[in-house]
């Protein structure tokens, strides 16, 4: 067989678009040839480079489950010159997509574990294929708890899902926004993250932590847990440096001797540890 | 491995016989003061007294810009055209440095170390290296301190060492460099126990490389980096000349309904390189991205990749326009 072209992408279908924030769009993308979706297998945490033809390549995770088979899904926000050109794009528009890169939640470990998610803002996504992984394997683990916090109310995406995930039972939803922006019907939490990590409390006892969200918020979330009695083996994220190739090549997202596209992008805080933390 | 003698006139003869087979060759070219390789036909064309050329080889096997696949989008479908690695021509490279050959190994090391890329492994494929070990350096050569010499093989088919009667001990070291022999077999003649030793400069080593290394694992927080870096300007000229910098961008250059992916060397001295779209910068400061060069070459590739990211040609040092000489640096370093 002939050498592949690890820069060709597969091409996609725009199934649907979901309008989730000001600027936030999620598309479900289907493999046009089905040769290649039948061949194509990924794991939670993992992600992948998408195309707008004629505008070049962003990186963003896989935000859908690989529970939910026959396609993918990416959430992004329009802030460049990819990202608006995939933004103009419209339900059966064809787009690229090469992945999918990098390491992976090791959720076979965490069977029989609680669960506990924080994340805050664009954030989510990441968080969301781990999220419904889990629950679509909702007997392998104990309790889980979803911490999430926006901005304001209108910047948290996913709406109809933490209305879905706050209306299970076998979920402990917690929403926040950040002191201010909080509207009228605001019926969740008001106040950043890390603070109301704090005020919740999650027991550390037999439990993993997930954290994504801006360096900021990881920053002051961190020794939250700390205080909680989380240990750093307890305690994952996923990094997101800037890449382009995904594979190891470019040489953006080499932080120590690790690529984060190839090592990462998910860490615990045990082996983050080892790595310089002003280079991410 | 087999050694031949090759005469003045010989030479010649084997350099029209490369040529006449229809191979695209390379060579050291004098133009307006600068030495560069350029494509050639004569042997009389190829430049004679200069240490280095300004860039290195590293384009024939890695193009500075080269379009991965291109595409026309056609009714709402796209159409991809994938890289042809039948459209890159047999190329021969003549009167290579061993410092430029020898980067032939960190970069496929980069390129091929998880998943193969078959751009660069195709220019490979239908590149083959003439060398000619070297009689001359000048003070920013080092390549006897990065496990290199003035008469490395590495990354060679051919050596050439040229004797002072004109003619050169040809050591034939590829099936490759085989295939270039029975071009012009007749001008290959047994070899007459010339030691080629004697002909090459002699090249002090100026620093122990595993002990750079060793203290480069403990160097991220020291203050040497900003010390050193003050005066960089960022501009990336080190990159651009190293034979062994891969670190590259990818592009889009789009009309209409036609587009190409271009992949293109970057630079990590860049402020962009690392510059995260909401605003953040892993490597802000001129001092971090220096810190990133030096490291990534002289301590992450050799732990990860087995192979230091330099060979010792002395390009980045005399291209700097700071003159920011990453032999004194390299070798303070040591010293710390």
């Amino acid at each position: 067989m002939s050498e592949q072209n690890t820069y060709l992408p597969y091409l996609m279908t725009i199934e649907k678009v979901i309008k989730e924030a000001p600027g936030v769009k999620t598309y479900r993308l289907k493999f046009q040839d089905e040769a290649e979706a039948e061949a194509f297998e990924f794991k939670a945490g993992q992600f992948g480079e998408y195309s707008a033809f004629g505008e070049g390549e962003s990186t963003f995770c896989i935000a859908s489950s690989p529970t939910r088979k026959g396609y993918i899904e990416c959430t992004f926000r329009d802030t460049g010159r990819v990202t608006s050109g995939l933004a103009s794009l419209e339900e059966g528009s064809t787009m690229g997509f090469r992945g999918p890169y990098g390491n992976v939640f090791p959720m076979e470990e965490w069977k029989g574990k609680n669960l506990l998610f924080i994340a805050g803002g664009i954030a989510l996504p990441p968080m969301r294929c781990v999220i419904w992984n889990a629950l679509d394997l909702r007997e392998n683990f104990k309790d889980i708890t979803i911490i999430y916090g926006a901005k304001t109310v209108n910047d948290l995406v996913y709406k109809s899902e933490l209305k879905e995930w706050s209306d299970r039972p076998d979920v402990k939803m917690v929403t926040t926004v950040d002191p201010g922006g909080e509207n009228a019907d605001w019926k969740g939490e008001i106040g950043f993250v890390p603070t109301i990590v704090e005020k919740v409390a999650p027991s550390a006892e037999n439990t993993i932590a997930i954290v994504c969200g801006p360096p900021i918020m990881i920053k002051f979330t961190f020794p939250v847990l700390e205080k909680l009695g989380f240990k750093d083996d307890q305690i994952y994220t996923t990094l997101e440096n800037r890449m382009k190739c995904g594979v190891g090549k470019c040489g953006r997202c080499n932080v120590g001797k690790l690529y984060i596209c190839k090592d990462g992008p998910v860490f615990s805080k045990e082996e983050l540890n080892l790595i310089p933390a002003e280079e991410y | 491995m087999e050694t031949k003698y090759i005469s003045q006139s010989g030479i010649e003869q084997w350099f029209d016989a490369i040529v006449t087979s229809g191979k695209r060759v390379f060579a050291p070219v004098n133009s307006r003061g600068q030495v560069d390789f350029k494509p050639v036909k004569k042997l009389s064309e190829v430049a004679d007294e200069y240490i280095q050329t300004t860039q290195s080889i590293k384009a024939s096997v890695y193009p500075k810009a080269e379009v991965l696949f291109s595409y026309e989008k056609v009714n709402g479908k796209v159409n991809l055209t994938d890289f042809d690695p039948e459209s890159v021509p047999e190329t021969v490279l003549w009167k290579v440095h061993p410092c430029d050959a020898a980067g032939f190994k960190p970069l496929s090391a980069i390129f091929n170390w998880d998943t193969t890329d078959k751009l660069h492994n195709a220019h490979l494929a239908k590149t083959s290296v003439i060398s000619f070990s070297c009689s001359a350096a000048d003070e920013s050569c080092f390549c006897t301190s990065v496990n290199g010499s003035p008469g490395n093989t590495a990354g060679s088919d051919i050596q050439l060492t040229m004797l002072p009667d004109g003619g050169a001990i040809v050591e034939i070291l590829s099936p490759k460099g085989e295939a270039l022999v029975a071009l012009s077999p007749s001008v290959f003649v047994a070899d007459k126990g010339e030691k080629k030793e004697k002909y090459l400069v002699d090249l002090p080593v100026r620093f122990n490389l595993e002990e750079v290394n060793a203290k480069l694992n403990k160097a991220f927080n020291s203050t040497v980096w900003k010390e050193q870096s003050e005066r960089c300007l960022g501009c990336g000229a080190c990159a651009f000349v190293c034979p062994t910098c891969a670190c590259f961008d990818i592009q889009e250059d789009a009309h209409g309904s036609k587009g190409r992916r271009i992949r293109c060397w970057d630079a990590c001295g860049f402020a962009l390189f690392t510059l995260h779209t909401s605003g953040h910068n892993p490597r802000e400061h001129q001092s971090q991205r220096w810190r990133q060069r030096i490291l990534h070459k002289f301590f992450y590739m050799p732990e990860r990749l087995s192979v230091v990211g330099c060979t010792g040609c002395g390009r980045c040092s005399r291209a700097c326009p700071v003159d920011m000489n990453i032999l004194e640096h390299i070798t303070s370093i040591a010293k710390q």
